[in-house]
């Protein structure tokens, strides 16, 4: 119907005397329909723009924020456990976004043999596609359940804290430890663990961090696994019933376990061993922000990439069937999806940026 | 009557003319069965013809105004008459209408905040947007560029039908047992993000959102399809530089709403986030009746940004349609070309464009750096550099010209007096001196009644008594249409003049009561005033409405397919409207959209050829 109201290619050779913007003509050279998808595209650029505004509006707001080399260090198998300090910044997720990118790749090579008129070559190249973005779905599954399950992050809860001052952790008496990996510095970032999880020995879950520093403090790895197995012992001990722990939470020589079960390690800061005070401080919760702002955006573009890949099985499945040969109109529906598809791998980029990478 | 309607003295052989040098697109090669309107459900509901379209989205149009205006009605009678018992509204708003011991009813309060926001909401959204824009974007884009219908019919279907279910959900939140959302039609946060704020927060704010979500859907579908009508379907020879304005103001009026809406939503959703899961986007220290909140680190100022990115766009998606449908009228009836046609495009351009960098003037209160303020203050005051230059060709193009008074062109000249008298309340708003006075008081009410309500409606009358003919066939009665106008006319400025009085005062908006500030008891008088002339201009539009659906069926039927004698082609098809609008060629243009009174001819239309040595007006 629209396709036959649409004035197009047929006077293209009787018009070349004019103007393409007189009338009668694409002046874009773009068909109707690509021209829809592309104000589309502007139009949900505008809506990611809109997050990502929030977004830097509400991080540079705070007086902290986790350091994502230190959030995203873990990779699925125990891979991060190849690395350095069990460590493994942005391995996981640049493979992540290496797929995405690839997947771009084999959509323009898609296109191309629609140019061609290859069915075949277009299936094929498509099939590729969808394996990239549903790779890269899966990996975005992993990444979140890693979040959520082992590490405790939801959009009302940041376990990743980041502390404003320099110091030194307390030891199980409750005085100042001497060791070297106990000592952390202003802005790196720590994780605070749920007692009874992750004691730091073998690494059950396949993805706790056990960690309490920024990048390139993967040295003081065992301190922090002893610290916890310490102090679940200390839990344990003292008989505190962990479904029900009193309001309040409970006070312990080195950490203070919360309401929730959390343990919030306590430690001296510099500025206070400086002056002389003997007043110590714990490990407080990042901002909550971090958490809704990286779930709801980055879940936000994970359902553009679920709806690109429904859309590619669709047209891959016409394609295979001959309808767009039946149509006569080449094979524009793979163009028009491609270019969904490049702005979905674009916008990507941007979200890897603020989140990953600042 | 007759002599406004009369055949003009000269005709043009416009069937030769057409079939001659028209454009064949090979319409009808793959038309043989009509499947566009084969059935009632094809044709009247689920159709796919922009200009059923067209129709569909003015009658839901008129419906909400009738209902948004009248809870304007209910307000105002609790506002200006508080002592006056409204217990005979009780049959109708229920428990909203508390009696009390002696008898006497009055608006709950909490009802009162829920109609203020529902007719602010309707009006802005359901209204002016969609009825306004919906319903002439949809009828001229393709009947004025020489094409058969929108790029995509199907799309444009839809984009009602998304229209329609908004309007669906919000009605249904008229019924609720703590009733619709009454926070002000800002929705600003906390009220909006905590269910538990205010009787209207909860189910109210759910369904709110979830219909404006669907209607920035509707918006969006309807906008790209417009912008690309506008770009791939002009008929051979229909240059942008030939285009009339109502279709320049329609394109960009699109691409404003292309680029804020979305904004909207970014908004909504983490609005609904905030709602529903418990994050904390908007909310930050929050107490409710003592208690302090688990909510931190958010910024209710962030959700104003994001709001009034769209809100402010929002305003010139209201008024440019009506700019456009007045610029075109008025060139009609006053039998002339439209005074500087290219100074007009430029600054529709220009409005579009800074329409985009000034929305933080409506937040100059809300605690943002004076700083800034500054440059939202200056980008604002520019904003009525291109707005005057319109005034003034309107005003440059009726000077002289050989008028019909009908009602379209009364309405059309209404509209420049309005928009004169509430574009300078603008310019004392945009300082944010003299904002940090009037802000949130009758002034501001006074304002955006006058410059984008009243005056976009003005437009919107003069669209429909101008093109009802194209719609259905028939005239509206004029008698009707000019007691509409008087009435309409008088007035409104007799409801919003007063309201500048208060408002330099200090009278607060959305007041339920004045009853404890004695500074503003003398007032009362003026307020009564104002509820009176309210009811009067309610009654006159009812008048119109009546007017409206009479004519559809007895209305005096159009003979000739051109009854104001106007150039462009919409006036070439044929009476009963086709599906394909020309039945055969679509014609093909050889000139610009205002050749009046040229060369001794009172009008040339666009599919006449230029004659030899004939320049055409315009941009060429």
């Amino acid at each position: 119907m629209a396709t036959d109201t649409a004035p197009l290619d047929h006077d293209e050779a009787t018009q070349s005397e004019n103007d393409a913007w007189d009338g009668a003509a694409a002046p874009f050279k773009a068909s109707y329909g690509k021209l829809m998808m592309w104000y589309f595209l502007l139009s949900d650029a505008f809506t990611f723009a809109g997050f990502l505004i929030a977004y830097g509006a509400l991080r540079f707001s705070m007086p902290t924020w986790p350091v994502p080399d230190f959030v995203f260090s873990t990779a699925p198998f125990g891979i991060h456990e190849w690395f350095p300090g069990d460590k493994a910044p942005l391995i996981f997720v640049t493979f992540m976004s290496f797929l995405l990118i690839v997947s771009s790749v084999t959509m323009v090579r898609g296109v191309q043999e629609g140019h061609r008129e290859n069915q075949g070559g277009v299936v094929f190249w498509m099939l590729l596609t969808v394996i990239g973005g549903a790779g890269f779905l899966g990996c975005q599954a992993w990444e979140w359940s890693n979040l959520i399950g082992v590490e405790h992050m939801s959009i009302t809860r940041n376990p990743f804290g980041s502390p404003t001052e320099s110091g030194t952790y307390l030891m199980a008496d409750g005085n100042k430890s001497t060791a070297e990996e106990d000592q952390f510095i202003a802005g790196s970032t720590y994780l605070i663990h749920k007692a009874g999880h992750g004691h730091g020995h073998g690494d059950d879950h396949g993805g706790d961090h056990s960690g309490d520093h920024g990048a390139g403090h993967g040295e003081a790895q065992e301190g922090e696994k002893l610290f916890l197995a310490q102090a679940n012992q200390m839990v344990d001990e003292s008989g505190v019933d962990m479904a029900n722990i009193p309001i309040g939470g409970v006070n312990f020589p080195c950490f203070y376990l919360d309401e929730q079960g959390f343990i919030h390690r306590k430690y001296l800061s510099e500025e206070n061993e400086k002056m002389g005070v003997q007043e110590y401080s714990k490990q407080e919760f990042g901002p909550k922000a971090f958490g809704a702002l990286f779930f709801f955006i980055t879940g936000f573009h994970g359902f553009h990439v679920f709806s690109g890949v429904l859309f590619l099985v669709i047209i891959m499945l016409n394609v295979a069937s001959g309808l767009y040969v039946k149509r006569k109109n080449g094979y524009e529906m793979v163009e028009k999806i491609g270019l969904y598809w490049h702005f979905v791998d674009l916008v990507w980029v941007f979200v890897f940026l603020v989140f990953y990478l600042l | 009557m007759d002599n406004i309607t009369a055949t003009p003295p000269q005709t043009f052989d416009e069937d030769v003319l057409i079939k001659e040098q028209g454009y064949d697109d090979h319409f009808h090669e793959h038309h043989h069965g009509d499947k566009y309107q084969s059935n009632f459900i094809n044709h009247y509901i689920f159709s796919m013809d922009h200009k059923m379209i067209s129709k569909q989205f003015l009658s839901t149009g008129i419906f909400w105004a009738t209902s948004g205006a009248g809870m304007a009605i209910i307000f105002r009678l609790q506002l200006g008459f508080p002592e006056e018992s409204l217990a005979w509204l009780k049959p109708l708003l229920g428990k909203w209408i508390v009696v009390n011991d002696a008898g006497i009813g009055t608006l709950a309060p909490d009802f009162y905040y829920a109609l203020v926001t529902m007719h602010g909401t309707i009006l802005v959204f359901f209204v002016l947007t969609a009825g306004l824009s919906g319903t002439f974007s949809n009828l001229l884009i393709p009947l004025q560029l020489g094409a058969r219908d929108m790029a995509s019919p199907m799309l444009n279907m839809f984009s009602y039908w998304f229209f329609f279910l908004s309007g669906v959900i919000m009605f249904f939140s008229l019924f609720l047992s703590t009733g619709p959302f009454s926070g002000g039609w800002t929705a600003y946060p906390p009220l909006s993000a905590l269910p538990q704020a205010s009787t209207g927060s909860g189910a109210g704010m759910t369904l709110w959102t979830m219909s404006l979500v669907f209607f920035v859907v509707s918006v969006l579908l309807g906008g790209i399809n417009y912008i690309t009508t506008v770009l791939n379907l002009r008929t051979k020879g229909m240059s942008m530089w030939r285009m009339p304005l109502t279709i320049w103001a329609f394109f960009v009026t699109a691409i404003l709403g292309l680029l804020s809406f979305p904004v909207l939503v970014s908004a909504f959703l983490l609005l609904i986030l905030d709602r529903s899961l418990g994050t904390s986007f908007y909310l930050s220290d929050i107490f409710i009746a003592g208690e302090p909140l688990l909510r931190e680190g958010g910024s209710p100022v962030l959700y104003q940004h994001l709001f009034w990115f769209l809100g402010h766009p929002e305003v010139y998606i209201i008024i440019l349609p009506a700019m456009g449908l007045v610029s075109e009228v008025l060139s009609v009836h006053a039998r002339k070309p439209i005074f500087g046609y290219k100074a007009m495009v430029f600054s529709i351009l220009a409005i579009g464009f800074l329409a985009f960098i000034v929305w933080a003037h409506h937040m100059f209160m809300s605690g943002v750096n004076p700083f800034i303020s500054n440059f939202f203050v200056i980008f604002t005051l520019i904003i009525a550099v291109p707005s005057a230059v319109k005034v003034f060709n309107w005003i440059a193009t009726l000077y002289g010209g050989n008028i019909r008074f009908t009602a379209a062109s009364l309405f059309g000249i209404g509209f420049v007096s309005m928009f004169i008298s509430g574009g300078l309340t603008g310019i004392f708003l945009g300082n944010s001196a003299i904002d940090i006075q009037m802000h949130d008081t009758y002034f501001v009410v006074a304002h955006f009644h006058i410059v984008m309500g009243i005056a976009a409606f003005f437009g919107m009358y003069a669209g429909i008594y101008h093109w009802y003919p194209k719609m259905f066939g028939r005239f509206m009665n004029e008698t009707l249409g000019k007691i509409h106008f008087w009435g309409t006319m008088i007035g409104a400025y007799a409801i919003f003049w007063p309201m500048h009085y208060l408002g330099m005062a200090g009278v607060p908006r959305r007041y339920y009561s004045f009853e404890s500030f004695d500074a503003f008891s003398h007032f009362d008088e003026m307020n009564k005033f104002i509820t009176i002339a309210a009811i009067i201009v309610f009654a006159v539009q009812i008048l119109f409405v009546v007017n409206f659906f009479y004519s559809i069926w007895k209305g005096k039927k159009m003979t000739t397919k051109n009854p104001w004698g106007a150039t462009t082609l919409e006036w070439t098809t044929p009476v009963e409207g086709i599906h394909g609008n020309w039945p055969g060629n679509i014609p093909a243009v050889h000139r610009w959209a205002y050749d009046y009174g040229k060369d001794g001819k009172e009008y040339i239309p666009q599919y006449v050829p230029l004659a030899e040595n004939e320049v055409d007006g315009g941009g060429h």
